[in-house]
């Protein structure tokens, strides 16, 4: 049971990054003035013929945000009276901290009026928090329990690329929250030109963050393309690591679509929510990629299964001792 | 008593203490002389006024209708107010004020509110005029409701947002700078705007339908006046007032 609600927490982070999309995508940020309270009422009597406007983007939001965060409390209290691994343990403390301190931002931007760096940090946060259940979910799954494919040596290739590959599609969405937050979704109204030339011939702020942005996606594809390309043309065979890379190259191929649409339709804002969302799943899809391609190290016991100390000699030596212990 | 502190609190506090004594300095108001006001400084014997009238030249964009759906309780129909243009082209809601000329004088600050309105799901009026450190009264009427959320991070005006669930709420604000226009939105209904000049002295005035205005009570002297459009921009005159004169100002926008 404890897997699948896992996964069911997961999924529900999704739902809510979809749900935060569509408050910035409508606008509709601060159009529930109070926090945590909503025009005065607790937040869950507010009544809900008064989800009008903007107000029912916002406040579904924070009823959405308020489900996940009692779900991730749950899976925290479940985690540490059923897990075995400390390390897994841990995890579901630092998803409730990280989904706390999320709901914590998402009130002072309201109150201090959606100041960029806030609001910003709320954003990716929130993928820090769907990075967390995803991470959960996988590591209390059959699966990896199981140890795929057990006794198959580390691709040191693939583990580098994929962590990397990782890392830029972070940084990209840290670009993304910026473009968003700071208006400039539009700044380059075309698309895939840029004012009909391949370099904007003039520059602004706000052009500066928005071409940033396609480069990034340009970056993300090249990696994306290499970190999957590598583990389907060496590990095919391995069902762990094909899977995902299928879906990260189907993902990033949407995604890409997504965000062509988001310029040419001009921000809608379902279309710009579904680039919001998909962006996260890129990025947890390559994060599981990563995880399994290191799953074998999770055996050396290094994550809070205590392992035998090892003597201290040459290095060649140490890094093949410890394995055996089953994470 | 000292001596019950912990150790460690008590040099967190002369720490803060001494911060706060060390950053008590930066405060001191530097020795500038204070410009000479003059206060009462109308005399009605000798006042003037500017009066005309501002004109759209070119076809303006239509008032389209605005969707309400997201909210069935705006059920009366609604459009744009941004282009209110007569037949003979006449530029109604154009903020016109004196923005230079008045020099030192320092204008009392009316004791009478402004009142911004909520109707049918839109600020009413759309422009309006307000001195600084007067009240305005915001109040909706409206069977819904409404955040009142006034400025941007970009204007010199403190943003401020009131929640407005109930026909009757009414929140008051006062402005502590000039600043022409000043921007209202609602975030619940994304269509509704509104726009505030505030000026440090009575001499403004909004166009009516006619596209008319008048700034009555000026002492005589030269004056720079400027119409604001909130599409359409700013434009300025100088005009030049003896006592008891009225001079006739005309601006004329293009599109």
């Amino acid at each position: 049971m404890l897997p699948l609600f896992a996964a069911l927490v997961a999924v529900s982070t999704a739902i809510l990054i979809f749900a935060g999309g569509m408050v910035t995508s409508t606008g509709s940020g601060l159009s529930v003035p109070d926090w945590p309270n909503t025009y005065g009422w607790f937040m869950f009597s507010f009544p809900v013929d008064k989800w009008v406007g903007g107000i029912f983007y916002e406040h579904s939001h924070r009823l959405i945000a308020s489900t996940v965060g009692f779900l991730i409390l749950t899976l925290a209290f479940w985690l540490w009276r059923a897990e075995p691994r400390a390390w897994v343990r841990r995890l579901g403390f630092l998803a409730l901290g990280a989904v706390i301190l999320q709901g914590v931002l998402g009130g002072i931007t309201v109150l201090w009026y959606l100041p960029d760096p806030i609001s910003i940090a709320h954003a990716s946060l929130a993928e820090i928090v769907f990075c967390l259940t995803v991470t959960i979910a996988l590591v209390t799954s059959s699966g990896w329990r199981q140890g795929y494919a057990a006794g198959l040596p580390d691709d040191r290739v693939l583990q580098k690329i994929a962590v990397a590959t990782t890392a830029t599609i972070y940084v990209q969405i840290l670009l993304g929250a910026t473009m968003r937050h700071t208006g400039a979704g539009l700044a380059i109204p075309d698309f895939p030109l840029a004012f009909g030339h391949v370099i904007p011939p003039h520059w602004d702020e706000k052009i500066a963050i928005h071409f940033a942005h396609r480069v990034g996606a340009l970056c993300v594809s090249a990696m994306v393309l290499a970190t999957a390309g590598h583990a389907l043309y060496h590990h095919f065979g391995r069902i762990e690591l094909r899977r995902p890379a299928i879906l990260l190259l189907a993902l990033v191929s949407l995604q890409i679509t997504l965000g062509a649409l988001t310029v040419l339709s001009g921000r809608q804002a379902i279309i710009n929510s579904c680039h919001v969302v998909t962006g996260a799943s890129v990025l947890v899809t390559s994060l599981v990629l990563t995880l399994r391609a290191y799953r074998a190290r999770f055996d050396e016991g290094a994550l809070g299964v205590r392992a035998p100390r090892i003597p201290r000699g040459p290095r060649r030596l140490s890094a093949h001792a410890g394995a055996g212990a089953r994470a | 008593m000292v001596s019950a502190i912990p150790r460690p609190l008590l040099a967190v506090l002369v720490a803060a203490a001494t911060l706060a004594a060390a950053c008590g300095g930066g405060d001191k108001p530097q020795q500038q002389e204070a410009p000479k006001v003059v206060s009462n400084p109308v005399d009605p014997a000798t006042a003037g006024s500017v009066m005309g009238h501002v004109t759209l030249l070119g076809k303006p964009p239509a008032n389209d209708p605005i969707k309400t759906k997201s909210d069935p309780n705006c059920k009366v129909a609604i459009s744009t107010q941004s282009y209110m243009v007569g037949t003979d082209g006449s530029l109604a809601n154009v903020f016109v004020y004196v923005k230079d000329g008045l020099g030192n004088r320092v204008f009392p600050v009316p004791a009478e509110t402004v009142v911004l309105g909520q109707k049918n799901c839109q600020y009413e009026p759309h422009v309006l005029g307000i001195q600084v450190g007067q009240t305005l009264d915001i109040i909706s009427s409206d069977p819904t409701l409404h955040n009142v959320h006034g400025g941007t991070r970009d204007t010199s005006n403190q943003e401020f947002n009131y929640g407005q669930p109930t026909p009757g709420v009414k929140n008051q604000h006062t402005f502590s700078t000039k600043e022409v226009l000043y921007p209202f939105s609602c975030d619940v209904h994304k269509w509704m705007g509104a726009f505030i000049g505030i000026v440090d002295h009575p001499f403004f005035a909004v166009t009516g339908a006619d596209g008319a205005f008048s700034l009555k009570g000026l002492p005589p002297g030269t004056y720079t006046v400027e119409a604001v459009h909130e599409k359409l921009g700013r434009q300025t005159q100088t005009v030049t007032i003896g006592e008891k004169e009225t001079k006739d100002v005309a601006f004329t926008f293009k599109i």
